[in-house]
């Protein structure tokens, strides 16, 4: 059991003012208590002024144009992978990909890594709690080669089933994919034994990195993963940019995925020579000021401090199972040894949908449904599910605004 | 009334309570299902058509207060009428909650307890919810949604 850590809400409301979509008003004039934080975060009057302020001085294209503004984009660019690579403790900036998002991220590792290395009858796991997005990648590479994906179960409270993990790794298996922490659960994988299990068969570790990045310090070196992928606007920054690490030796032997202009060194018409990753893997022209924006973030975070983060997030998150699990009909969702970040309920007899909706009516933004992890849902034998998630902003006093609206929830429609 | 009290009125909850026709009949001459990915709420609706009128009907729904009383209120709303006017009324129903409601023609009967229904139309994310078990009678009459 980790030390019991008190929640600091004087810090957290601090630290909220710094975000000015907070100090609004819900469709009802109630003030604003957001509590979606998995889904997307809001974003800190830094990073907003940071691409504000590049539209400002003038854009122009990465690593293409020789003048002023291009030399300027092609520097904030590359800033952002030291940024990067500096968040997850890579040893080099080469070794991260800039990408879409999470998602664009991992389709990556499927088509430039998968392709190559999972052939007919090769192995890939992935886990019964992954979100959409480390799943269907998979699940699709795994058609297209004739490989066999295989999903592994949780226990009852939403733990993996690390017992299960290593009878079925063999050295057939080609990767393991997992998430570091489960967007419903918000349940913490033990990676450092997954790793070590997957390194007896030679198997390669894929981590979705989405929900934990904004939530603990990440160290890619101490893990020992040989893909950490995450996105932007759950860290803070701005949508349609990400990143993906990837091991050194292994990126370089990968073949690009996406093709187009800046990932190519020699072109002829029958055959081409690609740049050297990670440029290989970033056709196109790049999210320069989604870059700009997921670096100021990064230096949010640091300022904020994740390691303050991560005690507040996760005292918060106690504190929210403990209260919640004592409103009138309620049931939370799993219940995973180490919880960061997210809660997940139903209420007797009445549909996440509508509490969704009543609990805004109190300006309380949860999130309701499957949260893009329809495995897991079957897990937990329910259709769907209403979720709370913390950001670094949120305090008891948010918790206790959902608690009260839950209560009129249930007022209003349990049976 | 607050509008969250609009939504969740009486009538709504009042079949969500207690819907009726909820069960799926046996020996159906028509059916289909709903299914709304975005929050799992699920619908099949039978029905028992002989001598061009819905002799019975079964309106099963796994999802939320609004579906629930949507597809109940459908129920009592199609029951013992001909198909025709089924159609028609199902249609109606729908075009209520497309952005660009169809102009012209006659304006129907007014909606009764379906009514209650329409204030779905102030949550835009909760439309489908309303309009659920309408998508799939139109389906299970082989109409045009």
């Amino acid at each position: 059991m980790r030390e019991r850590v008190e929640v600091a809400d004087e810090r957290a409301e601090r630290l909220r003012l710094d975000f000015p979509a907070l100090a609004g008003r819900s469709h009802t004039g109630a003030p604003l208590v957001y509590l979606d934080n998995a889904a997307t975060t809001q974003k800190p009057e830094s990073v907003i002024e940071a691409v504000a302020g590049y539209y400002r001085s003038g854009v122009a294209n990465a690593h293409r144009g020789a003048h002023t503004l291009g030399a300027r984009a092609s520097a904030a660019y590359e800033s952002c992978r030291t940024a990067v690579q500096r968040l997850l403790g890579a040893e080099h900036p080469d070794e991260i990909v800039l990408t879409g998002g999470c998602t664009g991220a991992i389709n990556l590792v499927a088509h430039a890594f998968g392709d190559e290395h999972v052939g007919e009858g090769d192995e890939v796991i992935v886990s019964t709690l992954e979100h959409h997005a480390n799943l269907l990648p998979w699940q699709r590479l795994c058609q297209r080669r004739g490989a066999r994906l295989r999903v592994l179960p949780s226990s009852p409270e939403g733990d993996l089933r690390l017992d299960v993990l290593e009878s079925w790794l063999s050295p057939r298996t080609r990767l393991v994919a997992v998430t570091h922490v489960a967007n419903t659960t918000g349940g913490l994988t033990p990676l450092g034994e997954v790793v070590a299990l997957a390194a007896r068969v030679g198997a390669r570790v894929l981590v979705d990195g989405a929900q934990a990045v904004a939530r603990l310090a990440v160290d890619v070196r101490a893990l020992g993963c040989d893909f950490y992928a995450f996105s932007g606007h759950k860290l803070y920054g701005p949508a349609g940019i990400g990143a993906l690490y990837g091991r050194r030796e292994l990126l370089a032997r990968m073949g690009p995925f996406l093709t187009g202009g800046g990932m190519v060194d020699a072109v002829t018409p029958e055959t081409s020579a690609y740049a050297a990753a990670p440029r290989r893997f970033e056709a196109g022209t790049p999210n320069i000021e989604g870059a700009i924006g997921l670096e100021r973030a990064i230096e949010y975070l640091r300022a904020a401090g994740i390691d303050w983060v991560a005690q507040h997030d996760e005292a918060l998150t106690r504190y929210a199972r403990e209260r919640l699990a004592r409103v009138r009909g309620l049931q939370l969702i799993g219940a995973p040894l180490h919880a960061l970040g997210v809660v997940s309920f139903v209420m007797d007899g009445v549909h996440a949908h509508d509490v969704s909706t009543i609990v805004d009516d109190a300006g309380v933004a949860v999130r309701a449904g499957h949260h893009c992890a329809q495995l897991c849902m079957q897990h937990f034998g329910v259709q769907a599910t209403v979720r709370a998630s913390f950001g670094l902003y949120n305090t008891r006093a948010d918790v206790e605004a959902l608690c009260a609206a839950l209560e009129r929830a249930r007022e209003l429609l349990a049976p | 009334m607050s509008d969250l009290g609009k939504l969740y009125q009486d009538a709504i909850l009042e079949h969500h309570k207690a819907p009726r026709y909820a069960a799926a009949l046996g020996a159906p001459t028509h059916s289909a299902e709903g299914n709304n990915p975005l929050c799992g709420d699920r619908v099949a609706v039978t029905l028992f058509v002989a001598d061009g009128h819905v002799r019975d009907v079964g309106c099963e729904v796994k999802g939320c207060a609004i579906c629930r009383a949507s597809g109940s209120m459908l129920a009592e709303a199609i029951i013992g009428r001909e198909l025709s006017q089924v159609v028609a009324t199902s249609q109606r129903f729908l075009a209520e909650f497309t952005p660009a409601p169809a102009d012209g023609g006659a304006p129907g009967e007014p909606w009764g307890q379906l009514g209650a229904l329409l204030e779905a139309r102030r949550y835009p994310n909760r439309l489908r919810c309303a309009t659920l078990p309408w998508e799939a009678l139109q389906r299970a009459l082989g109409a045009a949604p």
